[in-house]
């Protein structure tokens, strides 16, 4: 029987997840932006234009591709990797910039700004905004501008200006609550570029739709290379942009069973985790009602991953109501089951996929081979693990002299 | 008419500001007391919060030195407004983020501001839109919900005055709290808007400092908002604050009070 999803129905609203939950200055501003969306949402020109970039610079469709070594080596399900590694800038996150860069056009915006974490969003930002013309100012929390001082040094040869934001814990959250103050305060030139399905509506949508083209993507290929729907999708889940994008197309076919692996860092048990729909609870933070890790009065939680790409206090308003339908299914992988995954797929198949993507895969190890031979799995790669390696070097305790 | 409206008879408003449990709340409590006696009309009670994303630095700053141990109780902060009752009947008024709210629970927490003696609430990051999940608690306790009204309003400005109660909270220029040597130049003319819908009066705050420009946004409006430079004051003098802030507070009350109130 057909079942209709019922986080469709209310504009910016997935069940009691989403809203709104920004100062004044920002609402006209918002609310505009969402009009502006619905319209290009609907105007074949925007989504030719959005359709040409994706083709033609972004290097899209992404492979769907069969991981044949792992699946004889783990001897169950078959398993197929949606390569979003392979996209111009090699993660997923050029999906969502182009949309939005194209929309801030549309608005007439002169100038870009974006958060950071780990410093892909922040260089896929940069590169759209060299590309367009725009200018572009990049928010990034001061212990990310050290640990990644090569993204810092690509976003800058892109022609953005880098700032390292140094109040609070100085990481992704304070990048965006930097973000946030800027946009608040000139709101007339300036687009947000959001990096994640979070946030104030229109962007948890807005992001969700311009990600969607990865499953509308591997529906497709899926069914071209094996004639039939996958059993599995797995995704890796900080804010949600990839997995949301990776779950779209198959929401409505509820057979699929829709996976988001969150990074549990030491332990979803420990204090030393990011796994916010396991552990976090209902509250309101950057502008949207979700789940966040937070004590009990409601302060935000430090959160800790290996992977600067997960490590975020909260998660998307459509994965939280995901969860609470049972829709989606949310699993933690620590650091160290996500570094043995790095190590693994590198060997199997060939691939250095990002550190955020490795907890998807290292979930992909422990399922897989409890599963029978006939069922598939789709795991979304969202991006390339180059920047990691010397991260995951000095995790093995190797010494790397450039 | 709320007790918070009624402040605003017969003269121009000041309404100051200082973060709970800064430098400790002991100091919090005669900082009110102090501000009150200094001549402010209303004390806003800023309840830290890990990310005050409507702030700029100074309140920033203040917040991080009020968590320091960041499970510092809502229930503290209650106590001290009981201890503050007990020396001065000036209206105060919380500055909110919504998630501490939403996590001591809507109805408990309007619940304890009345039976405290908080007189209302001010939540920047509770827009027009959200105020619906909110608002059935906070007119079942008698707390006003004071709403941000902001130079880029516009078209939005009737229907967020029309449900104003205690005072509206109109922020003088784009971006975060935090002291300013200019503002929005269409000030006047967002007044006049509002002015054409409610009787509420407004009061102009963000970027505040001087007593010269208290008075000119005084001029302009019903009342003047002073928070960062008051949480200054705070950050320099620790728990010596309480004298300092007095003075200042006697400082801009002479400035407010320079100001000609016309006859209604």
């Amino acid at each position: 029987m057909e079942t209709e999803y019922k986080t469709k129905k209310q504009a910016g609203r997935f069940l009691e997840y989403g809203g709104q939950y920004v100062p004044e200055t920002l609402m006209n501003e918002l609310n505009k932006m969402a009009d502006v969306y619905q319209e290009a949402k609907a105007d074949p020109d925007f989504q030719a234009e959005l359709a040409d970039l994706l083709a033609n610079y972004a290097n899209r469709p992404s492979l769907l591709y069969y991981a044949k070594n792992m699946t004889e080596d783990l001897g169950g399900a078959q398993i197929y990797f949606k390569r979003e590694d392979l996209n111009h800038t090699g993660a997923h996150k050029i999906n969502n910039v182009i949309g939005q860069a194209l929309l801030a056009k549309r608005m007439g915006k002169k100038r870009l700004i974006a958060e950071t974490g780990a410093g892909q969003h922040g260089v896929a930002t940069a590169t759209i905004a060299a590309l367009f013309g725009l200018e572009c100012e990049v928010f990034m929390g001061k212990e990310d501008t050290d640990r990644q001082r090569l993204n810092v040094y690509r976003m800058e040869l892109l022609g953005a200006k880098v700032h390292a934001v140094t109040s609070g814990s100085m990481v992704l959250k304070d990048a965006i609550n930097a973000a946030l103050q800027d946009f608040a305060a000139r709101p007339e030139d300036t687009f947000y570029v959001m990096g994640s399905a979070t946030g104030p509506h229109p962007y948890p949508e807005m992001v969700r739709d311009f990600q969607s083209v990865i499953s509308q993507e591997s529906k497709q290929q899926i069914q071209d290379q094996l004639g039939r729907l996958p059993d599995k999708v797995i995704a890796c889940v900080g804010g949600g942009s990839n997995a949301i994008g990776s779950f779209a197309h198959y929401i409505d076919h509820p057979e699929v069973d829709l996976i988001g692996v969150e990074a549990a860092g030491k332990g979803v048990d420990t204090d030393l985790t990011a796994a916010t729909i396991e552990k976090g609870r209902l509250g309101v933070f950057h502008g949207m009602k979700s789940l966040f890790l937070q004590n009990d009065s409601g302060q935000i939680n430090p959160v800790y991953s290996i992977s600067a790409g997960l490590d975020y206090p909260g998660v998307g308003p459509e994965h939280a109501a995901l969860a609470a339908e049972h829709r989606a299914q949310y699993v933690g992988i620590t650091d160290d089951e996500a570094v043995d995954a790095f190590e693994y797929i590198a060997k199997q198949e060939g691939i250095i996929a990002a550190i955020e993507s490795c907890h998807a895969v290292a979930y992909v190890q422990k399922l897989a081979p409890t599963l029978p031979k006939d069922q598939v799995i789709v795991c979304t790669l969202s991006g390339r693990g180059d920047k990691d390696v010397a991260a995951i070097a000095k995790y093995r305790g190797v010494e790397i002299h450039e | 008419m709320s007790k918070i409206s009624q402040s605003f008879k017969n003269h121009k408003n000041f309404i100051a500001f200082v973060t709970a449990n800064d430098p400790d709340m002991e100091t919090t409590v005669s900082n009110v007391v102090a501000l009150a006696e200094g001549g402010a009309d209303v004390v806003e009670i800023g309840i830290p919060f890990s990310d005050p994303v409507a702030d700029g630095p100074v309140i920033q700053a203040a917040d991080l030195r009020a968590l320091r141990d960041p499970d510092l109780p809502i229930e503290s902060i209650f106590a001290a407004v009981k201890e503050i009752r007990r020396q001065t009947a000036v209206p105060l008024v919380f500055l909110v983020y919504l998630n501490v709210v939403l996590q001591y629970g809507y109805e408990r927490f309007t619940a304890d501001c009345e039976k405290f003696g908080v007189d209302g609430l001010i939540i920047p990051d509770l827009p027009y839109e959200e105020r619906g999940e909110l608002a059935p608690f906070t007119d079942k306790h008698g707390l006003d919900l004071i709403p941000l009204i902001t130079v880029t309003s516009g078209e939005r400005i009737p229907m967020i005055a029309k449900k104003a109660t205690g005072f509206i909270y109109l922020v003088s220029s784009l971006g975060v709290t935090g002291t300013r040597e200019s503002f929005a130049s269409n000030l006047a003319e967002v007044v006049g808007q509002i002015k054409a819908v409610t009787d509420v009066p407004v009061a102009i705050g963000f970027g505040v400092h001087t007593a010269d420009q208290a008075q000119a946004m005084a001029d302009l409006a019903d009342g003047v908002i002073i928070g960062s430079a008051c949480v200054q004051i705070v950050a320099d003098n620790g728990q010596n604050a309480p004298a300092k802030l007095q003075e200042y507070a006697e400082e801009i009350r002479a400035a407010v009070d320079g100001v000609t109130v016309e006859e209604a």
